[in-house]
């Protein structure tokens, strides 16, 4: 423990003083009352955990209150370090190549897969975690564990639902109660709401977390796959055709200039009245709270279209934790993802997130936030309706890499733009594929 | 005498070869020139040929790669992609520079003039250089908004069109947007240096030239530019090089999109490498700009060795 911590400690009462004296005196590190953690912290461990910046501020206010009550509780202090979410991946990276950085990293998606290796196993975490508040949803043991393995080497501490967002009076008066279940129908709403001037905007840029999510959607609900289970690129399909053209019709239903949005221009747009629908997480509807009463009063969330696949195919962002080995207090990282997970700390930062964030544990689903306002109700699904990156195939590096390169994102937005034809589109991405999973 | 006295003079030993390495002046230079050398193959050669030599092998982020030879190579010879970045490099940086010189000159030339408060006016040219690059790149991320274009807006005010402007969701839009940008950026560099360079034009050069009868751009053409084409040489290798490396300006405005269009070989180097995993494959895609870069620096360093090119004669 680092003098400042303790003298902090100190600080906040004589009989925590008290106790500390007390636990020095008999030699072993400081029993703080209400640090009660299975994974038992190495004597004076500090961490360095980095993350992605907020995009909702009661959500990081929450998580640092975390933070510090984990300081309080367990003595181990945290210095959080922020990064925009495009500039996670990166960090990490370099960090597992020179063996030097965070002691943890909170990712998006597949990130831990690019370096398993790097990985501190967490199996013993994950399955205490599971025995307690479990089970886990399905695709959480898959973005957690090691690819054809049944070793965790991350844990997906959270998901974040990735719905379509839509104005009401916009889809009233296109002729829809709301929005369509069908792929058909909602090409039909696309077309009413471009001609109503209200169009519908997707970002096609290289969005990460909006531009995958959608895409990824649109080829998985015509039964197109970048892969199958055996990691075999069967890209080049029927579905994938009929996915492209699809998307490429959509795309001259949709506000100009998607093809230049990253995840934050639909943002910006939905709140300006200049699309009337996109798809998105929970943070434009807390924005335009706080900011347009009248725009959140008349928007809401829906689920995605099925396509003729017959099934829902959501992508939905997933963000894992992980800890490096290089790191000199794996335990108490495993310590502060645990405490993360107490229902102290979980519900309130659940509470606060106001459904940005989704729950990967059943037994956390039941926190009200997603039933006192029935807005937000359909985010609580996200996790356990969500597939994984890679889709039938496995979710490890390949996947991981083939996200990171937008692969499927370019293949949609060279068709749709015009840019290639749709076959030389398709072709392009196998071809890229192909040298990923070889 | 003299044969006795040259009898007992004792001739000196010859030196070891020790105390030569230490007097020779020959080797002391070698000796002083030692901490530089070491410094620039520490921090310039070593990350070069590591590099190069990770270009020649499958190495992905965390994990140590084995020797494949010029496999990556041959992939990206290959890889419509790769050559679509060669293109928009070569583009942007012909384009870029074409107008930063032609800029940059007419700017330094206006400045070189006695103008009011000239000092003033010189510190504000400067501006674009100094404002951190992501700043105003985003500031330009800002102005080529979809939705949100201040260009757009100002020309829909005026009347003069009626929907926005797709600055970067068209390829060619996009391209043209970012190398503006780069212009922006890139003319104070030029204008400055050169600026540099015209006040050390002899004046007397001038006022002879007006005796003689010359008109300005007589004056221009026969003065001004020989006497520059020496700064010129070292500037306009400077910008080519910086605008062929040119990483920020993309990522902040365009990450490489739409579909690509603007990725110049420094983002998808970057893109393949630290975000898809593939070290060697980014590695080569770095590599393959060494020659384009010593295609330009070579042409400057013989440019330079050319005294009469230099004076702005014809060769010999």
């Amino acid at each position: 423990m680092s003098m400042k911590s303790k003298f902090r400690l100190l600080g906040g009462g004589v009989a925590l003083a008290g106790l500390l004296v007390a636990g020095t005196l008999a030699g072993s590190s400081p029993a703080l009352a209400a640090c009660e953690l299975q994974f038992k912290p190495e004597d004076g461990a500090e961490l360095t955990l980095l993350r992605w910046k907020r995009f909702i501020q009661a959500e990081e206010d929450a998580f640092m209150k975390i933070v510090e009550n984990f300081q309080k509780d367990c003595g181990i202090t945290v210095n959080v370090q922020n990064e925009s979410l495009d500039d996670v991946q990166p960090k990490a990276s370099v960090a597992a190549n020179v063996n030097q950085g965070p002691d943890m990293v909170w990712g998006l998606y597949s990130l831990p897969h690019l370096f398993p290796d790097k990985l501190v196993d967490v199996t013993d975490l994950a399955d205490y975690l599971a025995g307690k508040y479990g089970p886990w949803v399905p695709s959480a043991v898959k973005y957690g564990t090691k690819a054809g393995t049944s070793e965790w080497i991350d844990i997906p501490i959270a998901y974040n639902g990735n719905y379509i967002n839509y104005r009401i009076s916009a889809v009233e008066k296109a002729g829809f109660k709301e929005p369509p279940k069908t792929t058909a129908e909602f090409m039909e709403l696309a077309k009413a709401l471009k001609e109503q001037g209200t169009p519908l905007g997707m970002a096609l840029g290289h969005a990460t977390g909006d531009g995958n999510a959608w895409v990824h959607w649109a080829l998985w609900s015509f039964g197109g796959s970048l892969v199958n289970e055996n990691d075999e690129v069967i890209i080049n399909s029927p579905e994938t055709k009929a996915a492209v053209e699809y998307v490429k019709e959509l795309y001259g239903y949709m506000a100009p200039g998607v093809a230049a949005w990253n995840d934050s221009n639909n943002n910006k747009a939905f709140m300006s009245g200049e699309v009337s629908m996109t798809n998105n997480g929970p943070s434009i509807y807390p924005a335009a709270k706080k900011d347009a009463p009248d725009i959140a009063a008349d928007m809401n969330h829906a689920k995605w279209p099925v396509g003729p696949v017959g099934k829902p195919t959501e992508f939905h962002i997933a963000y894992p934790m992980m800890i490096f080995k290089y790191s000199k207090y794996p335990n108490a990282a495993k310590g502060f993802i645990e405490y993360l997970f107490q229902p102290a700390q979980y519900d309130m930062w659940l509470q606060a997130a106001v459904a940005y964030l989704t729950p990967p544990l059943e037994k956390y689903e039941a926190n009200s936030v997603f039933t006192d306002d029935p807005k937000l109700t359909v985010f609580r699904d996200a996790a356990r309706d969500t597939l994984t990156a890679g889709y039938e195939g496995s979710v490890g590096e390949k996947a991981a890499s083939a996200l990171a390169e937008f692969i499927v994102l370019d293949m949609f937005a060279n068709a749709a733009t015009g840019n290639m034809s749709v076959d030389d589109a398709i072709a392009q991405a196998e071809r890229q594929a192909k040298r990923i999973y070889r | 005498m003299a044969d006795a006295a040259i009898g007992t003079r004792t001739i000196p030993a010859e030196p070891s070869a020790w105390s030569r390495l230490k007097t020779n002046r020959d080797w002391l230079g070698a000796w002083f020139m030692l901490p530089t050398a070491a410094f620039l193959f520490l921090f310039l050669a070593y990350p070069l040929g590591l590099g190069v030599w990770l270009s020649m092998t499958d190495a992905r982020i965390g994990r140590e790669g084995i020797f494949v030879g010029f496999e990556n190579f041959t992939w990206l010879y290959d890889d419509p992609v790769f050559w679509l970045s060669v293109f928009n490099t070569l583009l942007y940086t012909a384009v870029a520079s074409v107008f930063k010189f032609a800029i940059g000159l007419y700017l330094a030339i206006l400045l070189n003039h006695h103008l009011p408060f000239k000092a003033f006016l010189r510190a504000i040219v400067l501006l674009p250089f100094i404002v951190p690059t992501v700043l105003s790149a985003i500031a330009f991320w800002w102005m080529y908004d979809p939705q949100f274009s201040i260009i757009s807006w100002t020309l829909k005010e005026l009347g003069l069109i009626t929907t926005n402007i797709n600055f970067l969701g068209d390829p060619w839009n996009a391209r043209w947007s970012v190398i503006f940008a780069n212009i922006w950026r890139g003319v104070p560099f030029v204008a400055i240096t050169l600026l540099a360079g015209l006040q050390t034009v002899p004046p007397s050069l001038y006022e002879a030239a007006t005796i003689d009868g010359a008109n300005r751009w007589q004056m221009f053409r026969h003065i001004t530019y020989p006497m520059l084409t020496p700064i010129i040489a070292v500037v306009m290798t400077f910008s080519v090089l910086f605008t062929f490396t040119d990483f920020q300006l993309i990522w902040a405005i365009t990450r490489g999109g739409p579909v690509n269009a603007t990725h110049l070989m420094a983002t998808l180097s970057y893109q393949r490498a630290i975000l898809g995993g593939y070290l060697g494959e980014g590695a080569a895609i770095s590599t393959a700009m060494i020659p384009f870069l010593l295609a330009a620096i070579m042409l400057s360093w013989f440019g330079l060795q050319r005294r009469k090119w230099q004076q702005g004669e014809a060769d010999d």
